[in-house]
């Protein structure tokens, strides 16, 4: 068992020399796998995430197709050696749960009503995970089905804002999770102002889930534009080419 | 994976067109008002042989809830605390949508959202159920059992694990010899400690509309349900956004709120079975009758 590490330093900042309101160094980008119909690269610090989707394309078995609309199929998965502890990569409780939230996320902002008995299938991998690996692998998704073409209603950023010390935080590591009182993984898509994914694990006062809400909208917006620049610069680039 | 419900239970649309034209007219279509809970039942010690049981009926919904007490091993890296296990069970006699096999992911995560809004809290006095320090400890199991399907089966789920814990009674040790623990489930000891009760609330959200409580129809027609876990000191201790649409960041402040408000009114029904055991242990002849 390791020491509870100082989250709060004397001068205000955090354990890794960050503020309260800042990200972590982010680098995203776009149309890294070649079989896949769109894939994403993200990383949050030392948070690495690959993310890619295959579809629309046909259901198997074909019972599972809906008459009306495309299914969504999400996989969220951790590495076995993502984590300091080898994770076995059977999935677990929590893999299905994230999976399930993640996929509810996406289908807000899908149009699956465009492409009826097919399946668009989201894979997740996190390779490294260093906290957070939920939001980074829900920004790598959505970024995986805009390199896919898939028509949605917008990007989602996903950002976690933790409390460590008795202070708001933005974008919380894992040291910050294990050690602190509360982590809330937000899923915001920007340009239409919706959350699209809200889990909070931990003790918050009403004033402080208001603030809390208050600091993931800011570092998902900036999130947001970094997306949003990424894709610019891979199809700009494609563009320029033709 | 996790896959599109292809299997939802099925409603006429005429129904779902009702539940959205009586919205606009302020009505509900069980004739509650937005933000009215169905009429709550509860009773404790159940199911006698368990450590500790309660169930809960929401309306409709029926769940059970029961605690089981073994000597086990604790984590590793939480050598002074007894080991608490959530887990919940949507067995096929409660819906007919529901198959027999593993919980599937909304069963899991009906689970794992009790479990965290007791975890965070330290709702359990996990730390006084070590036997041996680093060896032996206490095992809770608590185990939701869902016995009739109309909606919100999270809020039922949270007051019945609620309810068990605090129902559950120790089984006294007989004997310790070395590693080797003799315990007597018959006799039971001292109760179970709970440092603070937690209730959860559900909120549908439907358009600009804000439904506590919502029942399975009317859950088939909302756009997106929010549970948020709240402690006997008003805190928020755990929230789960779940469906298929996105919420406005501006609406949370009212829902949070209306949590709150609600979560008074639940914990006041989770105390007064707490306060008078007696009256509300009853034997599930009783109940089903």
């Amino acid at each position: 068992m390791f020491e509870k590490p100082v989250l709060i330093r004397e001068d205000g900042l955090r354990h890794d020399g960050r503020r309260p309101d800042e990200l972590r160094p982010i680098k995203m980008e776009v149309g890294v796998l070649y079989n896949a119909d769109g894939s994403a690269y993200v990383e949050y610090g030392g948070t690495k995430v690959l993310a890619a989707v295959y579809g629309p394309r046909e259901v198997h078995p074909r019972h599972l197709a809906l008459p009306d609309r495309a299914l969504i199929r999400c996989r969220y998965h951790m590495a076995p050696f993502s984590t300091s502890d080898r994770k076995s990569p059977a999935p677990s409780r929590r893999e299905i749960e994230l999976s399930k939230v993640i996929r509810e996320a996406l289908e807000s902002l899908v149009f699956t009503d465009l492409y009826p008995r097919t399946t668009i299938d989201v894979f997740i991998e996190v390779l490294q995970a260093d906290g957070g690996t939920r939001t980074a692998g829900l920004t790598a998704a959505s970024l995986a089905l805009a390199d896919a073409g898939v028509p949605m209603r917008d990007l989602v950023a996903g950002v976690a804002v933790g409390k460590v010390g008795g202070v708001l935080v933005l974008d919380i590591d894992e040291v910050e999770d294990e050690f602190g009182e509360a982590d809330m993984p937000i899923g915001y898509a920007a340009s239409i102002d919706e959350i699209v994914l809200l889990q909070l694990n931990g003790v918050l006062t009403r004033e402080e889930f208001i603030e809390g809400i208050r600091l993931a909208k800011k570092g998902a917006e900036t999130i947001y534009k970094m997306m949003k620049e990424t894709l610019h610069r891979k199809y700009l680039k494609v563009l320029e080419e033709v | 994976m996790s896959i599109t419900p292809t299997k939802q239970p099925v409603i006429p649309r005429i129904k779902k067109e009702t539940i959205r034209k009586l919205l606009r007219r302020g009505e509900r279509i069980d004739g509650r008002r937005f933000e009215e809970y169905r009429p709550i039942k509860a009773y404790i010690n159940v199911v006698p042989k368990a450590e500790g049981s309660a169930l809960v009926r929401l309306g409709n919904t029926i769940v059970m809830t029961g605690v089981k007490l073994e000597v086990g091993t604790p984590f590793p890296d939480r050598p002074g605390e007894g080991v608490l296990q959530v887990n919940a069970e949507f067995v096929p006699l409660a819906s007919p949508t529901f198959e027999p096999g593993p919980p599937d992911e909304f069963a899991i995560e009906a689970a794992r959202v009790v479990d965290r809004c007791l975890r965070e809290p330290k709702a359990v006095k996990l730390d006084e159920l070590v036997i041996i320090p680093g060896k032996k400890v206490w095992l809770v199991f608590n185990d939701i059992y869902l016995l009739d399907h109309d909606g919100n089966i999270i809020d039922a789920g949270m007051m019945s694990s609620m309810l068990a814990l605090n129902n559950a009674r120790i089984p006294s040790i007989v004997s310790i010899e070395g590693d080797n623990i003799v315990i007597d489930k018959k006799v039971k000891e001292k109760p179970l400690g709970i440092n603070v009760n937690v209730v959860a609330v559900t909120i549908g959200l439907i358009d600009e509309y804000i439904l506590v409580d919502p029942t399975l129809e009317e859950e088939l027609v909302l756009d997106s349900k929010i549970t948020i876990g709240i402690d006997e000191n008003n805190r928020v201790v755990g929230i789960q956004k779940t469906g298929m649409r996105g919420i406005k960041p501006s609406t949370l402040e009212n829902i949070v709120d209306i949590a709150l408000k609600k979560g008074v009114e639940l914990h006041r029904v989770l105390g007064e079975v707490l306060n008078n055991p007696q009256q509300y242990s009853k034997t599930l002849a009783e109940i089903m009758k």
